[in-house]
C-alpha cells in the first residue's frame, strides 16, 4: 500500500509539471523568470507592478514572450526560439482576472456554457449546473450578468474557465470582490474538485494571507524577479517578519 | 409629377452598396481593431481615403481604370460582356469605395469601445477569430453596425459627383435622384426639383432619426 501510494506520488510530481523560462520587456519593464511549478496550487505573490499579470498572460497565451519557453506536462505552449506558439485557448489553459469579464449580452448559463461549444446540448447544461454548482452559485442561473455583485460575478467567472475543464488554472487576484471567508470557504470548494481532475493553478496575489490560505508552493515575484521559492513557511519569512513587526509596533 | 423610376433606381444602389459594404467592413473592421502591426494603420489610412478624396476625383479615377484604356477594365468588358463603366454595376462598384470610410469608421469605433477583457476571456475559452466578431464584437456594437448601414445607404442616396463621372445620365440605369435633381435644376424645373429635393430631405431624416432612436436609451437619456 504505501509503495502504491510512494510510486502514484511521483508519477503525479512528474506529470504536474510548468516549466517556464521566459522574458520580456515593455518599456522600462523586464521581466525575466525561470522556474519549474510542479506543486498542485502555487501562489505568486508579490507587489503591484511586479510582474505577476504579465506572468500570467504569457502562460495564458494572451501575450508572446521576447525570448523563452513554456511547456506543460511536456507540451510545448512557447518556444520562441523555434517559433512555437499555440494561441490562448489552444493550451487547455484558463485564465480568471480580478475583472470577471462576463459577457454582458448573455445570460450567466450562456456565459458558462461559452466555452461548451464542441459538447451537445444535454452535455452543456448539466455541466453548467455542475460548474455553477461547485461555486455556490447555482442560484444565479437565468440571471443577467449586469444584476450579480462584483462577489456573485466573480463566481460565476470561475465556474466559465472550470466548464472547459482544463490542465491548468491561472487565477489573477480572483477573489478581490468576496471577504475573506467567503473567499476561503470557496477555496476549499475548489481544491478537492482540482485534485479530481488533475487541474494544477497558479494564483497570483498581493495579499499575504492568500499565501498561506494553501498549503502552496509560493513563487515570490519582485521587480520581474523570482527572489525566492518554497513552501509559504520559507518564502515568505521576510513578508512575514515585516507584517510581525508592524502587528508588534502598533 | 415624380420620377419613380429614379426614386426605385436610387434606393436599389444604395440598398446594394449597403449591404455589400457591411460584408466587406465587418471583417476589415475587426481585421484593423484586433490585428497587431504599425502597418495596419497605413490599410485604416486607405480604407478612409474616399472620405476626403473630391467625388469628381474619385469617379475619374474609377472611369479610366473601368473603361476600355486599362487591362483591368477591359478584363472586366470581357467577363460581363459589357463595360462596367456607364452601367448600373459599375455605380455599385463607385458607391462601394466612396461610402466605405462611412460603414468603416462607425464599425472601428464601435469595436474598440468593447472592453479587452471580454476579448481575452472569449480568446481564453477557445473562441477563435470569426466566433470573436460574431459573438462578441457584433451583438456588443450592434448600434455602430445600424449608424454604419444607415450612414452608408444616405451616403449612397446622396451621391452626385462620382454617379455623374462614372455612370453618367441613363434613365432606368444610372440616373438616380441627385443627377435628375441637377437636370431639373438645369431646366429651370424649380417645382419638380423642388419635389425631388423634398425626397432627399425626408429620406435623410427618416433614416438619421432611426438611429438616433436606436441610440436612444429607453426612458431617455441618463442626466
Amino acid at each position: 500500500m504505501l509503495w502504491a501510494r510512494f510510486i502514484w506520488a511521483i508519477a503525479r510530481e512528474e506529470a504536474d509539471l510548468l516549466e517556464l523560462n521566459v522574458e520580456m520587456r515593455r518599456g522600462g519593464f523586464h521581466l525575466r523568470v525561470e522556474c519549474r511549478l510542479a506543486s498542485e496550487w502555487t501562489v505568486v505573490f508579490g507587489p503591484s507592478g511586479a510582474g505577476k499579470s504579465t506572468l500570467l498572460r504569457l502562460l495564458a497565451g494572451l501575450d508572446r514572450p521576447d525570448r523563452g519557453q513554456i511547456a506543460l506536462d511536456d507540451h510545448v505552449l512557447t518556444d520562441t526560439g523555434a517559433g512555437v506558439f499555440l494561441p490562448a485557448g489552444k493550451r487547455k489553459t484558463v485564465l480568471v482576472a480580478q475583472h470577471p469579464a462576463l459577457f454582458p449580452h448573455l445570460s450567466v448559463t450562456a456565459n458558462v456554457a461559452f466555452g461548451l461549444k464542441h459538447l451537445s446540448q444535454d452535455e452543456r447544461a448539466a455541466r453548467v449546473r455542475g460548474m455553477l454548482e461547485l461555486v455556490d452559485a447555482e442560484a444565479l442561473v437565468e440571471r443577467e450578468p449586469r444584476s450579480l455583485s462584483g462577489g456573485e460575478a466573480q463566481r460565476v467567472a470561475l465556474a466559465r474557465a472550470l466548464a472547459v475543464e482544463p490542465r491548468l488554472l491561472l487565477l489573477d487576484e480572483p477573489f478581490a470582490a468576496l471577504d475573506g471567508p467567503a473567499s476561503d470557504e470557496l477555496l476549499q470548494r475548489l481544491l478537492p474538485w482540482l485534485r479530481a481532475k488533475n487541474v494544477q493553478a497558479v494564483m497570483v496575489t498581493h495579499d499575504a494571507t492568500d499565501a498561506y490560505a494553501t498549503r502552496a508552493e509560493v513563487a515570490l515575484l519582485r521587480e520581474g524577479r523570482l527572489a525566492a521559492m518554497g513552501p509559504a513557511s520559507t518564502a515568505l519569512s521576510e513578508e512575514r517578519n515585516r507584517i510581525l513587526g508592524r502587528l508588534e509596533s502598533s | 409629377m415624380m420620377d419613380w423610376q429614379a426614386f426605385t433606381l436610387t434606393l436599389r444602389l444604395a440598398a446594394a452598396t449597403t449591404v455589400i459594404l457591411l460584408a466587406m467592413a465587418v471583417p476589415l473592421a475587426a481585421w484593423l481593431v484586433l490585428g497587431r502591426g504599425r502597418w495596419l494603420a497605413w490599410i485604416e489610412a486607405v480604407a478612409a481615403l474616399p472620405l476626403v478624396l473630391p467625388p469628381t476625383v474619385l469617379g475619374f479615377f474609377l472611369l479610366v481604370l473601368l473603361g476600355p484604356r486599362t487591362a483591368f477594365g477591359r478584363g472586366i468588358a470581357a467577363l460581363l460582356g459589357h463595360p462596367l463603366a456607364f452601367s448600373f454595376a459599375g455605380l455599385v462598384v463607385g458607391s462601394v469605395i466612396y461610402s466605405l470610410p462611412f460603414a468603416v469608421q462607425p464599425l472601428v469605433a464601435g469595436f474598440a469601445a468593447v472592453e479587452p477583457e471580454l476579448l481575452d476571456a472569449a480568446r481564453v475559452l477557445g473562441a477563435g477569430r470569426v466566433r470573436i466578431v460574431g459573438a462578441i464584437l457584433l451583438p456588443l456594437a450592434r448600434r455602430s453596425v445600424l449608424t454604419a448601414a444607415v450612414l452608408s445607404f444616405l451616403h449612397t442616396v446622396g451621391e452626385f459627383g462620382v454617379v455623374l463621372m462614372l455612370g453618367g445620365d441613363i434613365p432606368g440605369s444610372t440616373r438616380t435622384l441627385s443627377i435628375l435633381l441637377y437636370n431639373q435644376v438645369e431646366n429651370f424645373d424649380y417645382a419638380a426639383a423642388n419635389r425631388t429635393a423634398a425626397v432627399l430631405v425626408v429620406c435623410s431624416v427618416i433614416a438619421l432619426g432611426a438611429i438616433y432612436l436606436g441610440n436612444r436609451p429607453r426612458g431617455g437619456r441618463p442626466a
